[in-house]
């Protein structure tokens, strides 16, 4: 598909040198071109988060597909233009220019992590063309400016639901951290934690640290075994998540560990074995939600994608698509600055993830569900709402 | 206490794996005087051969795991012989520059090559080995992956200081070592000894890297880049072509990692191996047990 974005105006152009009588027929091309609504996507398709990438990328895939079977909006229908960025912030600078300056696309989709989002942005910001993160949970994303949104909660909201998650399901008064540095999802998830948790008269009593990429851990859970905690929560994404829980384990830690929504993803479970079982994160929805939206989107997307069961960064990659499509109808233009109003305007939007209400710092507020780990399958515990 | 043994422990067979690594740097590099970058990559190819290898034997089977090992070892060796005949050879004869960015292209190609075929994901690594963990009365835990990292890096240590020392080959590859001019006259065929070299250090990356990934269950084919570059420092801190020097090397880094870890000042364990490089070679030039050379002019 990707190499067809490239090939098609080349080869237009060949055309038109080679057939100079055929002048018409780049005119209809670029006619056609006006015919769709283009929407940039810059997905983590591989390298390290490219679990959630991916999931994130067929969810919007999945709800663009659908819009187009509707007839699209405004007459038109959608072509999602997708480029990977290997998971790296270099190539997500490069993507983003691309996708604007190239492609011209009308609004960008992007990204899971937050620390990615926050390089798009001020791109996004700068050329005024609007943004919606699906998933990246760090305030700073959307504090960046107001052509920058976001479907997800925010991690102010995460971090203290799971230290009242702590406090009261796990009972736990002495919790040891160890927080990703080199994540600013985790670094701020970590604090927004903390604070919550101490007012609440619970006490950290180690606090360690690490850089995504890491693969041993033994140090620092050897440094927090000796706090001897009764929880560990370790807000990081899922591949760190899976070996920290294995070498816990392996030192002969029994206590509980717990983490945010970086946890979700089949990776967890594959690399983390019988070690992440009792261990617990907080997510966006569960597949198990028995309302008839979640079930509807569950078997549409489990027909296209081989019977593969959507995880929360593929609802939420699939209500960011909707979301979009919403505010470019009721804007009716696809023009930047218009788009950005309706966007900021949206109320009570219902998709996947509950109903999406876009707040004046353009974040939205919505429910959590917990989940935890059971006979080697993700296990639905609670949904708490804010 | 126990936290300082336990950490000793960990940081052991963290440096016993930089050892195994640090082994084939330093042995390229005693022979051919130049640094294969291209050696932390052949890490990762280890990993991976291990790991498919691994599809078809039954898992936690000590026999199978040692035969998976040997395999591993054997595809690297030949690998790291194909890379030296078809890329460095051509070069012998040429400035060491050009043969130094030789090898940093052919890192890039196996780092790109394996991120295409094997794909870019994280994947999960079987246990090859069985599993059991030893706790002492204070709760200490040694895993049997940690201790099969140990008595496998001595076992290779020992046989490769054997081979080195006690045969006609180690015997020719120190003489090219020495001279590769005067080796040639006096009737060691250096093409040959060098592409056992190649072969024997390639093969010691290989069993780095499945004893790497048993202990930390999660292979990627860029995961050869950092203990790669802490290797090299490791080789470098031992005195570079001295093979005692790059497995003590590889241990004190190790130990000294673990404990900056385990401490508050877990941030900067990198950038502290890394400065440990730098002041090594501020203050003996040729590492902790090499031998300053005097160069000809």
């Amino acid at each position: 598909m990707k190499k067809w974005c490239f090939l098609l105006p080349l080869s237009v152009l060949a055309l038109g040198l080679v057939l100079p009588g055929c002048g018409q027929k780049s005119a209809e091309t670029a006619a056609a071109d006006d015919a769709v609504i283009k929407v940039g996507e810059y997905a983590s398709l591989t390298g390290k988060e490219a679990a959630f990438g991916q999931s994130s990328h067929k969810g919007t895939e999945l709800a663009i597909e659908e819009l187009n079977t509707q007839g699209g909006v405004l007459g038109k229908k959608f072509k999602l233009i997708s480029e990977d960025n290997q998971s790296k912030s270099d190539e997500t600078a490069n993507i983003s220019h691309k996708l604007i300056s190239r492609d011209k696309v009308v609004a960008l989709l992007g990204e899971v992590a937050s620390g990615r989002s926050l390089i798009a942005a001020p791109i996004c910001q700068e050329n005024h063309i609007p943004m919606i993160s699906p998933s990246s949970t760090n305030p700073k994303v959307t504090e960046v400016g107001d052509y920058i949104f976001r479907v997800c909660f925010t991690d102010p909201f995460q971090g203290k639901l799971l230290a009242n998650f702590a406090k009261k399901s796990l009972k736990a008064t002495k919790v040891a951290l160890l927080t990703d540095v080199a994540a600013p999802y985790s670094v701020g998830l970590a604090s927004f934690f903390k604070e919550p948790f101490l007012a609440n008269g619970g006490t950290i009593v180690a606090e360690q640290k690490f850089s995504s990429g890491d693969k041993d851990f033994k140090a620092q859970l050897t440094a927090i075994k000796a706090g001897n905690p009764d929880a560990i929560f370790v807000p990081g994404y899922y591949t760190e998540a899976a070996l920290i829980s294995q070498q816990a384990r392996q030192l002969g830690i029994t206590v509980p560990l717990f983490g945010g929504d970086g946890w979700e993803a089949p990776e967890l479970i594959e690399i983390g074995g019988k070690a992440v079982e009792g261990t617990y994160y907080s997510t966006h929805y569960s597949a198990e939600d028995s309302s008839p939206v979640v079930q509807e989107f569950v078997k549409k997307y489990r027909a296209k994608f081989k019977g593969e069961t959507p995880d929360a960064m593929a609802a939420l990659g699939y209500d960011s698509a909707l979301v979009l499509a919403d505010a470019i109808k009721r804007a009716g233009t696809t023009d930047g600055p218009k788009v950005r109003d309706a966007l900021a305007a949206t109320k009570d939007f219902v998709g996947i993830t509950g109903k999406t209400t876009l707040d004046a710092a353009r974040n939205a507020t919505k429910g959590a569900v917990i989940m935890t780990i059971k006979d080697g399958k993700f296990k639905y515990v609670e949904t708490i709402n804010p | 206490m126990t936290e300082f043994l336990q950490q000793l422990i960990n940081g052991l067979s963290l440096g016993a794996i930089y050892a195994l690594i640090a082994l084939g740097y330093t042995m390229v590099y005693g022979v051919l005087r130049f640094i294969n970058f291209a050696h932390s990559d052949i890490f990762m190819v280890g990993a991976f051969a291990g790991y498919y290898l691994g599809h078809y034997l039954p898992a936690e089977n000590l026999g199978c795991g040692l035969l998976i090992l040997a395999g591993a070892m054997l595809i690297c060796a030949l690998l790291g012989m194909t890379i030296e005949r078809l890329a460095y050879r051509p070069l012998r004869n040429r400035s060491k520059l050009n043969v130094l960015i030789t090898a940093i292209g052919v890192s890039l190609l196996l780092e790109n090559a394996g991120q295409f075929f094997f794909g870019a994901k994280s994947k999960a690594y079987p246990s090859l080995f069985p599993v059991h963990n030893f706790t002492s009365a204070g709760g200490i835990v040694l895993s049997s992956n940690q201790l099969a990292v140990f008595i496998v890096a001595i076992l290779l240590l020992v046989g490769l200081q054997f081979i080195v020392l006690r045969t006609r080959i180690g015997t020719a590859m120190r003489a090219v070592s020495f001279n590769h001019i005067a080796s040639s006259l006096v009737g060691i065929n250096n093409d040959v000894v060098i592409s056992f070299t190649f072969g024997l250090g390639s093969a010691l990356a290989a069993a780095g890297g499945i004893l790497y990934s048993v202990n930390y269950q999660a292979i990627d084919p860029l995961m050869g880049v950092l203990p790669g570059l802490k290797a090299f420092v490791a080789a470098v801190l031992g005195g570079i072509g001295n093979i005692p020097g790059a497995a003590l090397g590889g241990l004190l880094l190790g130990v000294i990692e673990t404990f900056v870890n385990g401490s508050r000042y877990s941030t900067y364990t990198d950038a502290i191996a890394f400065a440990l490089l730098i002041l090594i070679l501020l203050f003996r030039p040729a590492g902790l047990l090499g031998k300053l050379q005097v160069e000809k002019v």
